[in-house]
């Protein structure tokens, strides 16, 4: 309870939807989506209840009076060819029309428009890291509105899964290869994205958000990002890293534990290691923390945390140290 | 009447209306009271001890599980921390899945009630091969333990699917998990083998394949599922341990593997395991709807050639799991096409167990219950499968609760629910004792409305987008989390409460009859508990399985059906109107009377001496 009340100004969060079953439709995919997904709810709900009556009403007419009355039930026929065709052939028809309908849906959702603009996204425990056109990276996935976006995904670590819900597509972000995945959002805003596939302790907690700009709001973003970077103070650039590369994930800043140690007064505090030894935390076990992490890890903690080596550049690295030394 | 059917013999099992006379010497024909001690139970060879030892053991798994499930459930009560860290959660849900599918589900019908009943409806003193059926069980007890040992080390926190490369660089016990998965599917496949052996060479003389009872078709389709489809697994689960053991690149990319060909095999096995932990249900399904209808089953045929129909499809639609892996659209379009195949043969079954009631004369027993309440369940989990089925659907629901909704429905609703049927049916079997029906009415009941509450509101959950094996949620999903938690234990509670009194029964003198249903298959022949030795005479088969309601009669102070001759001939002496059948000489001698009670006798047995000659196997 208390991690999560302190992180839920940063969660993101759907936006309210006007339909009981799904989340708001924020693509041109999730359009197509909607109605065959409300057709089957539709032939589902029909079904249901027609079943469910035709036993209510089988059993009210047909129920058996005591066991002692011997009643045998009245002779009717035990097949009937015709009917058990009528009852295979009608429905084979409909799945086969639902199964064409979900098909050009799917070729649809594999097939991007050649002129997609295309993002890079990695995925790693426990952290989404979009990479744009201009080799910016960020941790929220910026897009301009009315535009087809093609995402190419790859994982550092374990298997990983883009989804966003408002855009009705998932992928898998394979360690060892590429696969791709694209959406044309309709309506600027903000929208939740999911780690899909299990991937450990921070699962639950590799969120990020798609930010649909309105036209024009994108490439203002991508500069202002950009001039930013190069010219902030080391200790906010670290806390911008900190916020962006995952590692708010695993160390708290203000003392609470989650997978890995919290940062706050972790400079020059004394730290058992897991082979027993003692040392205490300076900058260069910071840095190799963050290059080498499984070398010498603090005693009681798993060895959990992937490896940032050439991930981040000195001028980061550093970022990060200085950040984490202002955390008293 | 001289009927030679050793089904009639008569077996003494203590007295119905006062409390039995302490006599152990006059029960003790019954396979529960033969041989004593606790050896004689573990290395019996006798299928019924077996089928009792795997109930036992396969419950205890249940429990544990249900324990981990209600553990899940009050974590995600709240969003942010409840009661454990994330870590535990993984591994709780990673231990109630690997429990429930390995452990439980997957022997659950075939190896409790399919070993029970199984050689019993054939006729057959036991399966083809005692000692590979007491290994098989032995297989289970060491599987188990391993599955433990995990838990003991660093239970095991990849999820039950074991995914790679998580699964071969996550710090947990993953060797002995998996490797107690694998001496499970060993267990599996003894269990498959000697089912497909003894339906094929132990049938009674006039059992052609369309008299056997549908519950022996389900369990030969399962059985040829579970011997073909489990090596998949077996040989897969080890190249995994060979990976992590020897670092070689089989599945882990940065060894040079791929990580989706292990996607591949898990679901070549794991999918058609799902059709092993469903199709039993079938087969129980189709044996209480006739019986609690007084009416022979509609489509017979139909019901029978679709498990089959169901099995062999099953092993060509495993990429349906993977249309978000990166899998080429041409591999995705023919798994979802064969998928909605399925559909059809399942489709079959429903509405052919729907006309079965169709000018029935329906009672509502409890085992009757369970069945209509798995109707109601099996189809919601049936329905919500095409939309997993279709491609552009299943991109958004994958790996989201509405999975998590669609499989619990079809495992839990289907499997569980119709297990549960089953067990009540031949509860009275099994044990000789009949249990509180008004508290199984109601426990079914709670059961019923526990499982609704639990899984509904996944589905709702899942198509919002909430995603499964999430330790922590977005706070908008809090109400439909604690909407499922709140079934989860009314649904613990409606077990609990079963568990109660059916174990009460036990303490009681045996007072079930032989045809406590006025069922037609061939187990009902025998007294309740049946002898150690089921038949002594292999019965003849005169008729259809569901054949014959009409010569079977109530009698009130039995609690059981009698056959309509021996109910005449019995009337005016009661001490005579529980004899199922005549006794034999000898075994009277030996037993007093008014400590007899045996088994009606139903009119497909008495082969030899009625005038119409066993029809040929059709």
């Amino acid at each position: 309870m208390i991690t999560y009340l302190l992180l839920a100004d940063a969660l993101p969060k759907s936006p309210q939807s006007s339909t009981f079953w799904l989340p708001k439709a924020g693509s041109l995919s999730a359009g197509q989506f909607d109605w065959l997904y409300d057709f089957l709810t539709i032939l589902s709900i029909v079904s249901v209840v027609g079943i469910a009556a035709a036993i209510v009403y089988l059993v009210v007419k047909y129920r058996a009076g005591s066991r002692a009355a011997n009643e045998i039930a009245d002779k009717t026929p035990d097949h009937n060819t015709t009917l058990e065709l009528t009852w295979s052939i009608i429905p084979l028809f409909i799945v086969m029309a639902i199964f064409v309908w979900g098909f050009k849906g799917y070729l649809d959702l594999r097939t991007p428009p050649k002129d997609a603009l295309e993002v890079n996204v990695t995925g790693q425990k426990w952290n989404w890291s979009f990479t744009y056109s201009n080799g910016m990276s960020d941790n929220a996935l910026h897009v301009p509105v009315n535009t087809p976006v093609r995402l190419v995904l790859t994982s550092v670590d374990v298997i990983h899964s883009l989804y966003i819900p408002a855009f009705r597509i998932k992928m898998d972000a394979v360690p060892g290869r590429y696969t791709e995945m694209w959406f044309q959002s309709t309506e600027a805003g903000e929208y939740p994205i999911f780690c899909a596939e299990y991937c450990g302790a921070g699962h639950s907690r590799m969120l990020s958000r798609v930010v649909v700009h309105e036209p024009g709001g994108y490439e203002n973003w991508l500069s202002e990002q950009q001039k930013k970077m190069s010219s902030m103070p080391l200790p906010e650039l670290g806390a911008q890293l900190y916020q962006k590369q995952g590692c708010k994930t695993c160390h708290s800043i203000d003392g609470s534990r989650l997978v890995g140690p919290s940062w706050k007064g972790l400079f020059g505090r004394k730290e058992t290691m897991s082979d027993g030894t003692v040392i205490a935390v300076d900058a260069n076990y910071i840095r190799e923390s963050i290059t080498e992490p499984q070398k010498r890890i603090v005693s009681s903690f798993a060895p959990a945390m992937p490896t940032y080596q050439g991930k981040l550049t000195d001028r980061e690295l550093t970022a990060l140290i200085e950040y984490i030394k202002t955390l008293k | 009447m001289t009927s030679t059917t050793a089904a009639m013999d008569s077996s003494p099992t203590g007295e119905r209306s006062a409390p039995p006379p302490s006599s152990d010497g006059a029960r003790s024909d019954s396979y529960l009271t033969h041989d004593r001690g606790f050896a004689s139970w573990i290395f019996t060879l006798d299928h019924k001890r077996i089928g009792i030892m795997y109930l036992i053991g396969v419950m205890t798994a249940f429990l544990l599980g249900g324990v981990f499930a209600l553990l899940i459930r009050t974590e995600l009560f709240f969003p942010g921390r409840t009661l454990m860290d994330a870590q535990t959660y993984n591994q709780l849900f990673t231990l109630h899945g690997a429990i429930m599918v390995f452990l439980v589900i997957i022997p659950g019908i075939p190896a409790i009630l399919g070993n029970f009943v199984l050689p019993m409806q054939l006729g057959a003193k036991d399966v083809a091969f005692p000692r590979l059926n007491l290994t098989s069980f032995h297989l289970w007890v060491l599987g188990a333990l391993f599955l433990v040992l995990s838990m003991v080390l660093s239970a095991v926190d990849t999820g039950w699917t074991f995914y790679t490369p998580y699964s071969t660089t996550t710090s947990t016990a993953v060797i002995p998990a998996t490797f107690g998965a694998f001496i499970l599917g060993f267990s599996s496949i003894f269990t498959g083998l000697n089912f497909i052996v003894t339906i094929h060479k132990l049938r009674p003389p006039g059992m052609g394949w369309y008299r056997m009872p549908l519950f022996l078709w389900s369990l030969y389709a399962t059985a040829v599922i579970q011997v073909l489809a489990t090596p998949v697994l077996g040989i897969t689960l080890l190249l995994l341990i060979a990976e992590r053991l020897f670092q070689i690149g089989i599945f882990d990319p940065a060894l040079g593997g791929d990580p989706v060909l292990y996607q591949h095999f898990f679901w070549f096995y794991s999918h058609p395991a799902v059709y092993i932990m469903i199709v039993p249900a079938f087969g129980v399904i189709s044996e209480i709807i006739p019986v609690f209808s007084r009416k022979r089953i509609f489509g017979y045929k139909f019901i029978a050639l679709s498990s089959v129909a169901i099995a062999i499809l099953g092993f060509f639609v495993w990429g349906h799991h993977m249309f978000t892996s990166g899998q080429s659209i041409l591999a995705g379009t023919l798994f979802s096409a064969l998928t909605f195949l399925i559909a059809i043969p399942t489709a079959i079954k429903v509405f052919n167990w729907i006309a079965t009631m169709y000018k029935a004369r329906i009672h509502l027993d409890t085992p009757m219950l369970y069945a209509l309440a798995f109707l109601w369940v099996f189809t919601i989990g049936g329905l919500t499968g095409i939309f997993l089925g279709t491609m552009s659907i299943d991109v958004h629901l994958h790996d989201t609760y509405f999975v998590v909704a669609h499989f619990h429905y079809v495992m839990m609703g289907g499997s569980i629910t119709a297990f549960l049927g089953g067990l009540h049916y031949w509860w009275p079997k099994l044990f000789g004792r009949r249990y509180d029906e008004k508290l199984a009415r109601i426990a079914t009941g709670v059961v019923f409305v526990g499982l609704n509450l639990t899984f509904f509101p996944q589905f709702i959950l899942g198509a919002r987008g909430m995603p499964r094996r999430y330790y922590d949620y977005l706070p908008e999903f809090t109400h439909l989390h604690q909407l499922s938690s709140v079934g989860a234990f009314i649904l613990g509670a409606g077990f609990v409460m079963t568990t109660v009194y059916l174990i009460a029964t036990l303490r009681r003198p045996i007072d079930a009859a032989a045809n406590p249903w006025g069922a037609s298959t061939l187990e009902w022949t025998l007294p309740s508990p049946p002898p150690y030795y089921n038949f002594h005479e292999a019965p003849i088969v005169t008729a259809g399985p569901y054949d014959g309601y009409e010569d079977l009669v109530y009698v009130e102070e039995l609690h059981g059906y009698v056959r309509r001759s021996e109910e005449k001939q019995s009337s005016g002496d009661p001490g005579r109107a529980i004899e199922g059948g005549p006794r034999s000489s000898a075994r009277e001698s030996l037993e007093p009377p008014q400590a007899e009670r045996a088994g009606a006798d139903p009119a497909r047995t008495d082969g030899a001496s009625e005038t119409s000659k066993p029809e040929e196997e059709a």
